[in-house]
């Protein structure tokens, strides 16, 4: 199998991780989900660094965020399928 | 699954023994420093003097030791006798500004029956503490020189675990490569540990439901939530956002603290249960099995707790590139971020980065670490030890007198 732009950890999750470097807008990213090796593309919306998130559903503001299958806490803007996701738009329920 | 392993681990890292120093107490050994411990700030110039002038010691120069008291000072000495008493330590030279303290140090190391003697400053001056000191340190040094080391099994190894500058990647590839050598080795017996009590916040549920039984469940939940209502509520300016998670960790992707509780706990596998929740820098004595110790999340301070407890190889998953070392306990430092990899490639002893290729799979991946900590049990230097870090952090819980 090729190479993955993205790695997913639960099929229940809202975010992936890319995992490839100088990953560009408007890329197809070959996305895999780890816990069962199924695998999807997705249009990547925007340049994303390695190690950051994308959206893999649009999610609305106030939506809790899922990855490893369990709450990462709340999303505050909306945030279309493919875009990055990181501290501009997701807080921690927390603290 | 458990067939499995036990082959690949066959093919991986034929046998699982090593060699290492049993010291007096039966406890085995990787590395035979003998150290000069300062008692206190105030020691640290004599300490240094001695291990200058006799090649091969190492002092360990500190922050503290004066004016403490209550719980602080008796996790002052816990850590300061643990690591003197820790098996990578054949012998300790003890120099403090008074003889009182330095006894009280000097006695707890001495029930291992390995070799220390403590030197007051207080009526001699450093100029004669050195000279005297240094005589001790020599003999030391050319008798933990020829001691030799004994084939052991596995079991004997007390590998401890915390990860630092994590990113995403930790989550992924370097965290679960940890947690795959640890469900493959506590089943054989080793003594295991993680913390990062600050860190576990996100996942509490999880770590909770991780304990042998409900008891050291509810135990390691108590020691959790005195700290978030104790320490966080009750100094926190801010959400922590650029605490916890680091301004590391978010350049390197990770957004919140559940986020990077989630990956930190990747560390412990998917079969490991941990059987006590330890107090920072105790010493484990319930046996073989994965322990908890209640330590900070920051780096040096942990590992430092963890060698004060006694673990001899410790593994340190990172993402963003933390370089920490301890003086005495080998860190080996495990990425699975590529680009880590490539720019400080002079800190990474392993490169798991091919799990984020699908090149390389979590279980091969564990027995690469398995390979790594036997090497590194077996004589070879970390990157940190080459590198010359020697992070020697005491944890404070308040102010000094």
């Amino acid at each position: 199998m090729a190479a993955p732009h993205v790695l997913v950890h639960d099929k229940k999750d809202t975010v992936g991780v890319v995992v490839v470097e100088g990953l560009k807008a408007a890329t197809s990213m070959l996305c895999i989900v780890t816990a069962n090796n199924s695998s999807f593309r997705l249009k990547a919306k925007m340049d994303v660094p390695i190690g950051h998130k994308v959206a893999l559903v649009n999610v609305k503001a106030g939506d809790t965020v899922w990855k490893y299958g369990h709450d990462i806490g709340k999303a505050v803007a909306n945030i279309a399928k493919g875009e990055h996701v990181h501290v501009h738009n997701l807080k921690t329920k927390r603290w | 699954m458990a067939r499995k392993n036990a082959r690949s681990l066959r093919a991986g890292s034929g046998r699982m023994r090593f060699h290492g120093w049993r010291r007096e107490n039966k406890r085995v050994g990787v590395r035979n420093h003998v150290i000069i411990l300062p008692l206190d700030d105030l020691s640290n110039a004599a300490a240094e003097a001695v291990a200058n002038n006799i090649k091969g010691t190492l002092a360990i120069p500190h922050a503290y030791g004066r004016l403490q008291f209550g719980a602080d000072l008796e996790l002052f000495f816990r850590t300061l006798i643990g690591t003197g008493s820790n098996p990578n330590v054949a012998a300790c030279v003890v120099i403090g500004i008074e003889d009182g303290w330095t006894k009280r140090v000097v006695d707890g190391i001495a029930r291992t029956g390995k070799p220390v003697t403590g030197f007051g400053i207080e009526g001699t001056g450093d100029l004669m503490t050195i000279a005297k000191a240094a005589r001790v340190a020599k003999d030391y040094l050319q008798w933990a020189t020829e001691l030799a080391r004994e084939e052991c099994d596995i079991s004997q190894l007390w590998i401890s675990t915390k990860c630092g500058e994590s990113d995403t990647t930790t989550g992924l590839a370097s965290c679960p490569t940890v947690g795959n050598m640890y469900d493959k080795l506590i089943p054989k017996g080793i003594h295991g540990v993680f913390g990062e009590t600050s860190e576990i916040t996100g996942a509490e549920h999880l770590a909770k439901a991780r304990a042998i039984n409900a008891k050291v469940g509810g135990k390691w939940y108590r020691v959790w939530k005195a700290y978030q209502d104790d320490v966080i509520e009750a100094n926190k300016v801010d959400d922590l956002s650029e605490s916890q998670p680091t301004k590391g960790n978010i350049a390197g992707g990770l957004t919140t603290i559940e986020e990077k509780a989630l990956g930190n706990l990747e560390k412990i596998g998917r079969d490991c249960r941990y059987i006590d929740v330890l107090e920072p820098a105790e010493a484990p004595r319930k046996g073989k099995g994965l322990y908890y110790m209640d330590t900070s999340s920051a780096a040096a301070e942990c590992v430092t707790l963890m060698a004060a407890a006694g673990y001899v190889v410790h593994t340190f998953p990172t993402g963003q590139g933390n370089v920490i070392g301890n003086p005495i306990l080998p860190v080996i430092k495990i990425t699975g971020n590529p680009h880590t990899a490539r720019t400080m490639s002079e800190h990474v002893d392993l490169d798991v980065s091919g799990i984020l290729r699908r090149e390389l799979t979590i279980n091969k991946a564990g027995d690469t670490l398995i390979d790594m900590i036997l090497r590194t049990a077996n004589g070879r230097l970390t990157a940190a030890e080459a590198l010359g870090h020697r992070e020697f952090v005491l944890t404070k819980l308040y102010r000094s007198a």
